[in-house]
């Protein structure tokens, strides 16, 4: 059951960082990973090290599923300042930026 | 006689080694976030003089200056606190202090730093001279926690005022003896406050909550009547909007018996009475305020925004509160600094890699220097102000 749930975990990363690498065009993509820098990194640092925002560090990710990370982009964390992002990133955007954040794109 | 030719020789060449003599008032830094370096920058010429480089990680980084107007004290978000000499455009000394910073503030007296971080959370004090630790403050809540610690600004005395953001209490540290500091609690302020500032006179301290509404409020004046709590519909209210960026509060606005603040989650300026602290109006602009900072003179507050409204900047009359002017300085405005008497503002354009120099009086622009990503911009007069 465990293995289920863990082979589903990583299907569905690998489901999303293909379906981001194939909807997100190479120019949006580029203004997405400005867009971590800059604007995620206001509050999570330009590298990612954390602020007053957790830390985005691979390591840090590494404990959540891809759609769990894309559930907190699209729909924020609510309690806490992370906002939701679903009026500016669609599904498939979100997507490519936690697929980039894990480590699954370059 | 040549002996002589080469003593005057020796004399010229050391004239010609010496620097001019200058004063810095017309002086000021921007941080090049994504490099770790700062120009220093000349007021009057609209113009570049040097660079200073190996800063570290410069992402939300501010800075307080010596009261000479010589020296300033750089807070990176990697824990890093440098003092450079903007005069010779160096590093004069760097010190890894933490893991993890926010800012910072310099004493009355300017013989203290004190840097705020937040991990480990906690304030770290220096000596101003030589940037030798002096103390160590942990911020540990009820829960005994530690706690990041936000909006520190400088009091009369060798003292510190701070907010903890996880443990939601103000803090006051007094370092008249620098072996046993004492320290104020007033605890149960309100949730996650997440920025505070210090009127300039220093009377006022706010704490702007994030996890509830209103703002936490410490009359320094009467610290012995504790924090009260202002403005219930200040804060994001029931129909709010994501908040993509965190208003800042230390730039805020005080125009005559008027205090301007960036409404959260809404595109709204608020207008409140000072001493009475209740809402007066508010006046709706081009996207949520994260900056809404007045002229030296209180004539006018400018206002930029978080993302996606970014490129904007509203001017605002603050008699007839209403916008004059939208303008559009360059992409991403995050940051604004009026010269020290007003008459012109800077303002720091991310994404078009340039300050933007704009006449007040007539709105037009009239300089643009090349930065890379530009953010903070901070002018030598913040010197002479409490909080800043």
């Amino acid at each position: 059951m465990r293995m289920f749930a863990a082979l589903t975990g990583a299907m569905v990363m690998v489901l999303a960082a293909g379906m981001a690498s194939a909807e997100v065009a190479p120019a949006r993509q580029a203004k997405l990973k400005d867009m971590v820098d800059q604007d995620c990194g206001s509050c999570h640092g330009m590298t990612r090290h954390g602020g007053l925002g957790s830390p985005l560090l691979q390591e840090d990710l590494a404990k959540l599923s891809a759609e769990a990370v894309i559930e907190t982009i699209l729909e924020g964390r609510p309690g806490t300042p992370m906002p939701p992002w679903k009026a500016i990133l669609s599904r498939e955007e979100a997507a490519w930026i936690a697929a980039y954040l894990m480590g699954e794109l370059k | 006689m040549k002996r002589i030719a080469v003593a005057v020789l020796g004399l010229g060449l050391l004239s010609a080694c010496q620097p001019a003599l200058r004063g810095t008032g017309d002086l000021g830094l921007v941080v090049e976030r994504a490099d770790g370096r700062l120009m220093v920058v000349e007021n009057s010429t609209s113009t570049k003089l040097a660079s200073v480089a190996g800063l570290g990680d410069l992402s939300h980084a501010a800075l307080v200056y010596s009261r000479d107007q010589r020296y300033a004290f750089v807070f990176g978000r990697d824990g890093g606190l440098t003092k450079v000499d903007i005069l010779t455009g160096s590093i004069v000394g760097r010190v890894m202090q933490s893991g993890n910073s926010i800012g910072g503030a310099i004493s009355q007296d300017g013989s203290l730093v004190a840097v705020a971080n937040y991990t480990p959370g906690g304030i770290k004090v220096f000596d101003a001279a030589t940037l030798e630790q002096v103390a160590d403050i942990p911020a540990t809540g009820p829960d005994g926690k530690a706690s990041k610690v936000i909006g520190i600004a400088d009091l009369s005395g060798r003292r510190f005022i701070y907010t903890l953001y996880d443990a939601g209490e103000i803090w006051i540290a007094d370092l008249s003896d620098l072996k046993a500091p004492r320290i104020t609690k007033y605890p149960n302020i309100g949730k996650l406050p997440y920025d505070a500032l210090i009127t300039g006179d220093g009377r006022w301290y706010l704490a702007g909550l994030f996890g509830e509404d209103g703002i936490a409020l410490l009359d320094l004046w009467n610290p012995d009547k504790g924090v009260k709590r202002i403005l219930d519909h200040y804060g994001k209210g029931k129909e709010a909007l994501p908040v993509y960026k965190m208003p800042h509060l230390r730039g805020w606005a005080v125009a005559g018996d008027e205090v301007w603040l960036p409404a959260i989650g809404h595109h709204q300026v608020l207008v409140v009475d000072k001493g009475r602290w209740s809402e007066k109006t508010r006046v709706d602009v081009a996207g949520q305020p994260v900056f809404a900072m007045a002229r030296p003179d209180g004539r006018q507050v400018w206002v930029n925004f978080a993302v996606p409204d970014y490129s904007k900047v509203q001017v605002i009359d603050t008699q007839t509160k209403t916008v004059i002017k939208t303008l559009e300085p360059g992409l991403a405005i995050l940051h604004m600094e009026f010269t020290p008497k007003g008459e012109r503002v800077w303002l720091s354009a991310r994404d078009s890699d340039a300050v933007v120099v704009y006449d007040t009086e007539t709105l037009e622009k009239v300089a643009e220097l090349p930065a890379s990503r530009p953010s903070g911009i901070f002018f030598t007069n913040r010197a002479n102000k409490t909080g800043l």
